[in-house]
């Protein structure tokens, strides 16, 4: 994967300490534009955090019995000078499916990256706080980052099958790990496909290459080998967003029937796939999470009026 | 379609089916009350509606959830919309059986005089009929039971002006007993709003099955056949 870097001059990089800039115009004359054309209640919070203001995310108490799979902590990250995460803080529920919602550019990906720590492979990145998988600090100092990958699969937004069989990509994980016994490498080839939905379609031809298989099925090969390992958190960037709408449909039943054994964190562009796949939400804006609850509420009755203007479609 | 929407369908056609069993056996108990002058079994009907009123709110917040949630489009679209205005038709029905029970206990004190040729019995086996082919139609999703009650509608009205043209009569000959009548019509009244609901049910099943909408005209969807 690569991804645009915005390298600032070094002088311009902020201390993760120091106050972000977010826009020039965020400091000037906080008072004026009030007055000048009265903000609509429904915009107050938008309009705080495009002052620069800090705005407290709502979290609903739902989640409070849940019970955490990954901890987000006063988290906050810096691209170069430019702040894309604003204190998140967030539990991600074990046995759930999290969807992150959300405008361009609202640092859902940016988040979703710095689980994995994904993040790490670019420059210029600053990061102020800490996140926890299973109890266990996922930047403290000291943590081996390939061992912390090993316990979280991720999907991307385009499938990325290897160039070999299907059987090997699925059992890569455990090649690598130096798993040689040919009954466990079968077995887990064959309950990670019927988990990804693909078994049926693919058991006759375990030994073809896995670029020979269609979008959709790639996209569910990829989903079979990141389950393969047996994940603590299954990451999903936009798992869908290179799919047709009956590929679409698979994987979301695929991501409803893997809820319950696995922790899914998904991103998504598409609202109603959130709407339909997810059990909890989160809305961010602008780097901020906005609220968090449970997708039925996010969609039927949400707290905050930005909620409501975003998912009936009003701004975003 | 997806897993999860059909899951959601199927909860959802359960939840209508118990609600409209639920419905009915309240109806019948109803009219056998009055049928009987069954003072216990009246006010059985009247502490069941509660139960009733429950199901319904239950019934109306799982449409809107799917329907928020799922964004169905053809025939899920038509079977949530269809459900939630059956729903608020049973409802409507277990409110008209619990005026029915209520008016037991008067008829048990004052006995009807004789000479109103009231035909209750006709009327009840019509539309409890009527209410039953309205839900097998629900049931079943089928347009042709739903037809047959549309067309009994008609001869329930019937029964109903009659009963009224009677009662104005009586109340003329015997003012003193016009408390009386006048409850006698309000059962009438109440029987022939419910076969109006199972009316109603029976086009929402016909606009499940076919996308037709029925309502307000006298078009049929089978043609009549020469005895009816």
């Amino acid at each position: 994967m690569t991804r645009m870097t915005h390298k600032m001059p070094s002088k311009q990089d902020q201390p993760p300490t120091g106050h972000a800039v977010e826009g020039t115009a965020s400091a000037e004359q906080p008072g004026a534009s009030p007055v000048a054309i009265p903000e609509p209640v429904s915009n107050n919070r938008l309009a705080a955090i495009a002052r620069g203001e800090n705005v407290t995310s709502l979290t609903h108490d739902a989640l409070k019995k849940e019970v955490p799979v990954v901890e987000v902590k006063n988290f906050n990250l810096w691209y170069g000078a430019k702040k894309a995460l604003f204190d998140i803080n967030m539990l991600i529920p074990k046995g759930k499916v999290t969807a992150l919602i959300g405008p361009s550019g609202c640092g859902k990906s940016t988040l979703l990256r710095s689980v994995n720590r994904l993040n790490d492979l670019i420059d210029n990145i600053q990061i102020k706080g800490d996140m926890l998988l299973n109890d266990d600090s996922i930047y403290g100092p000291g943590v081996d980052v390939i061992e912390l990958r090993k316990r979280m699969g991720m999907v991307f937004q385009k499938s990325n099958p290897f160039p070999m069989s299907i059987f090997e990509n699925v059992v890569y994980s455990l090649r690598i790990d130096g798993e040689r016994n040919r009954r466990t490498l079968e077995d887990v080839c064959e309950r990670s496909l019927r988990g990804a939905a693909l078994w049926e379609e693919v058991k006759d031809r375990l030994h073809e290459s896995g670029l020979s298989l269609s979008g959709g099925q790639q996209q569910r090969l990829c989903i079979a080998r990141a389950i393969a390992a047996e994940p603590e958190v299954l990451l999903m960037d936009e798992p869908c967003s290179a799919l047709d709408p009956i590929a679409t449909g698979k994987i979301e039943d695929l991501i409803q029937a893997l809820s319950g054994e696995y922790s899914i964190l998904i991103v998504t562009h598409n609202m109603q796939q959130a709407s339909r796949s997810s059990d909890f939400t989160a809305f961010m804006y602008l780097g901020r999470v906005i609220e968090y609850g449970p997708t039925l509420d996010i969609f039927t009755k949400p707290l905050c009026r930005e909620t409501e203007d975003y998912v009936t479609g009003r701004f975003g | 379609m997806s897993l999860h929407l059909q899951r959601q369908i199927n909860r959802l056609k359960d939840m209508i089916l118990a609600l409209g069993t639920l419905v009915e056996e309240n109806t019948e108990a109803a009219i056998r009350a009055i049928e009987t002058r069954d003072a216990k079994l009246a006010a059985a009907v009247i502490e069941r509606d509660n139960e009733i009123d429950q199901k319904e709110i239950d019934v109306e917040e799982e449409c809107l959830h799917t329907l928020a949630l799922h964004q169905p489009v053809a025939f899920d679209l038509r079977y949530i919309v269809a459900v939630l205005k059956i729903n608020n038709d049973l409802e409507r029905i277990a409110d008209l059986a619990v005026n029915i029970a209520e008016k037991v206990e008067f008829l048990i004190k004052n006995r009807a005089p004789t000479g109103i040729p009231f035909d209750l019995p006709q009327m009840t086996q019509k539309v409890r009929a009527m209410l039953k082919q309205s839900l097998d139609a629900l049931v079943n999703l089928d347009p042709e039971i739903a037809e047959v009650v549309r067309r009994t509608d008609d001869e329930v009205d019937l029964i109903h002006r009659q009963m009224y043209q009677h009662v104005k009569q009586a109340i003329r000959q015997n003012p003193e007993d016009v408390e009386l009548l006048v409850n006698l019509l309000s059962v009438s009244r109440n029987l022939e709003r419910i076969a109006d609901h199972a009316v109603n049910i029976a086009e929402d099943v016909i606009y499940m099955a076919k996308g037709d909408i029925l309502r307000h005209s006298r078009t049929h969807v089978i043609p009549k056949t020469p005895q009816s």
